[in-house]
């Protein structure tokens, strides 16, 4: 077994390094493969992936890891103290805290998958249609872009969760409106750099149209940006998703909610700290994560956005 | 070149430069326009969206319908969508926000009532944010790649990816409960808060206004703890940023001249380097000090402090919509604000942005 992996893995190393690679599918793994190398040897970043990838992980087997249903209320068992059965305590209504976390990991990442599957391709259409059109297409776009980019963002998903009414569906909703104009800014910027390219006006000649234009040309060109800014900004979402659990307008009882759990704790503050401490700790190590996982990538993936 | 040349040279670059400013001040102030105008937009749509009807919430679901129609047509709600627009941003400049349903006040005699304290709060912790922020940022660059840059880059992570409310909290708890080393939420023991007439609004100064020594370091002991906690998040923004500034100037051909001169090397960082990094650095802080003022929402809740923050999330959770708006157009306007002045600061203080 061993044997045979090592006999196989020359072979892929020189495959993935080859001077003269063979079709475009391999020059595209080659890169990766060098990307890969870079990234491994920030060890920030690496401490960010597995963090990500454990939250990842946590999500898809929270049924198996979570050792007690986490809605199970027990009211014997009010504000236990960390111990053997119940490794964090439990809540005041004694759900045990750990597996109440573990579920809570998947309303995390839900928000932020919602959050980024939405607001990404808005930014991503707006950018490169004002980037690519030009002119008062451009003006127009670029204003409001940028209207929405001076406004604070806490405060208008704040305004937008008061309006639709508190809830998760909601609150992704208000934190995708105030997150799209970055992307939007940045697909423009790029889009821009590459709009008079040869490669550009040799597909145009081909009689390609706009739209398939901005779609299979230009879009491409903007993804590896726009994934360091997504990566980076996702530990801002989750902040602003637990802010807003904590507030009572996102994820509403009984659901395990981290922000929500920081703020079920606040009145046993004193004698029972850890009700409050352990969930705030959770989406603290998560956002870092975020953060670690997207310093590395902006290193890897955008040399110039680095310091 | 002759002198004469060269005068009259300097003047007219230097009055296609004035123009040249004024120019963007104008534009500047175009857009400054457009931006609020887009706010109000915003604020006014959330206002029509919002599922609950506004005239049934004046009247009561019992009115009769002739009640329910003369009311409705007083509040303007029989107009199209684009007259109420108009109709409201002319009450927003009159700064008629509607009367709060929670206080029974005018929504903007609430916001001056509270808007001091969220001043005090968020400039304090700006003032704290730059006073450890810049040197720690000076010093990560001095020793790029050193142990002292990497602590100062873990401290700033860890405050980019801190949720407030949660170190708040922490905070109270070891800081209060536990060690007792300052005071608990809200802006004064509930025993002094009687005996201060509000004057400017900021507690630390109407204190000293009255020369009362005890309620003064009452007032420093209830605010030195969310100060301090909302100046981490501008602190780790600030030496990021100063970080990179520095490294930028420090690998000017300027500073390898002043080496080469014998200058000393303190000089050369807090002199020479430094200096020119203030420029950008004050948009730095502009925009730190116009995310505090957002930033205190979260801080203002956990510390029961009285601002604008804390009467915006309490008139949400009561459906409280005119409170609701007036305190998002009004934050919404400051930041705006705040944004657009550090621009123009900028293009004033640094020759360069003038070309």
């Amino acid at each position: 077994m061993n044997i045979s992996s090592n006999a196989v893995k020359p072979g892929l190393k020189q495959w993935l390094t080859s001077d003269t690679p063979q079709s475009r599918w391999q020059a595209k793994c080659g890169r990766a493969w060098l990307g890969w190398l870079k990234f491994t040897e920030n060890r920030l970043a690496m401490i960010g992936l597995s963090i990500v990838l454990a939250l990842i992980l946590v999500t898809i087997f929270a049924p198996l890891l979570a050792p007690y249903d986490p809605l199970a209320a027990d009211l014997t068992n009010r504000i236990q103290s960390p111990s053997a059965e119940h490794w964090f305590g439990t809540d005041q209504l004694g759900r045990d805290i750990l597996s109440r976390l573990i579920y809570g990991a998947q309303y995390t990442l839900m928000i932020v998958a919602l959050v980024v599957i939405t607001a990404a391709p808005v930014g991503l259409l707006v950018g490169t249609a004002a980037g690519f059109f030009g002119g008062w297409i451009d003006a127009t776009l670029m204003r409001i872009t940028d209207i929405f980019l001076a406004f604070p963002k806490l405060i208008l998903a704040l305004a937008f969760v008061s309006a639709l009414g508190p809830g998760i569906e909601n609150a992704v909703l208000a934190i995708a409106l105030t997150a799209w104009p970055p992307y939007a800014r940045i697909a423009r910027a790029e889009t821009i750099t590459v709009r008079k390219s040869d490669y550009i006006e040799a597909a145009r000649l081909q009689g390609v149209s706009n739209m398939g234009l901005i779609l299979g040309h230009i879009t491409p060109m903007c993804i590896s940006s726009l994934v360091v800014r997504v990566t980076l900004d996702m530990a801002g979402m989750i902040l602003i998703a637990a802010g807003l659990g904590f507030l009572g307008l996102g994820a509403q009882p009984p659901m395990p909610e981290w922000g929500a759990m920081v703020s079920e704790g606040r009145q046993f503050l004193l004698e029972q700290w850890w009700v409050s401490t352990v969930p705030g700790l959770a989406i603290f190590i998560v956002s870092l994560g975020f953060n670690l996982l997207g310093d590395g990538l902006r290193d890897v993936l955008d040399p110039r956005g680095g310091d | 070149m002759t002198a004469a040349t060269r005068k009259s040279r300097d003047g007219r670059t230097r009055a296609r430069l004035f123009s040249r400013t004024g120019g963007s001040l104008v534009r500047i102030l175009f857009s400054l326009i457009i931006t609020f105008v887009g706010l109000l937009l915003v604020t006014f749509l959330i206002g029509r969206v919002l599922p609950i009807d506004p005239v049934l919430a004046a009247v009561g679901d019992r009115a009769p319908q002739e009640v329910y129609n003369r009311v409705r047509e007083e509040m303007g709600l029989n107009l199209p969508l684009w007259q109420q627009f108009f109709v409201y941003i002319g009450n927003v400049l009159q700064g008629d926000f509607g009367r709060s349903v929670l206080t029974a006040n005018p929504v903007l005699e609430d916001i001056k009532r509270v808007f001091p304290a969220t001043l005090e709060l968020a400039t304090l912790a700006t003032i704290i944010g730059v006073f450890l922020g810049v040197p720690a940022g000076v010093f990560a660059a001095i020793n790029k790649g050193k142990w002292p840059d990497h602590i100062v880059r873990i401290i700033g992570l860890a405050g980019y990816s801190m949720p407030i409310f949660w170190l708040g909290l922490m905070g109270l708890l070891v800081f209060y409960l536990k060690l007792d080393w300052v005071a608990g939420p809200g802006r004064l023991d509930a025993f002094y808060i009687d005996f201060i007439e509000p004057t400017t609004g900021l507690m630390l100064i109407d204190t000293l206004i009255e020369g009362d020594m005890d309620l003064f370091w009452n007032a420093v002991s209830h605010i030195i703890l969310p100060a301090s906690i909302l100046a981490y998040f501008s602190l780790a923004y600030i030496a990021r940023m100063t970080r990179s500034f520095m490294l930028e100037q420090l690998s000017q051909e300027y500073i390898l001249t002043a080496r080469v001169k014998g200058i000393s090397e303190t000089r050369i960082i807090w002199r020479h380097a430094l200096g020119n990094v203030m420029v950008p650095l004050v948009t730095v802080i502009a925009l730190s000090y116009a995310n505090l003022l957002e930033g205190s929402v979260l801080t203002e809740i956990i510390f029961a402090w009285p601002g604008l923050g804390l009467y915006i999330t309490n008139s949400l959770l009561k459906a409280d919509m005119n409170a609701v708006l007036g305190g998002t157009v009004v934050v919404g306007a400051v930041f705006i604000g705040v944004n657009m002045l550090s621009d123009v600061l900028y293009r004033l203080l640094d020759p360069r942005a003038r070309r």
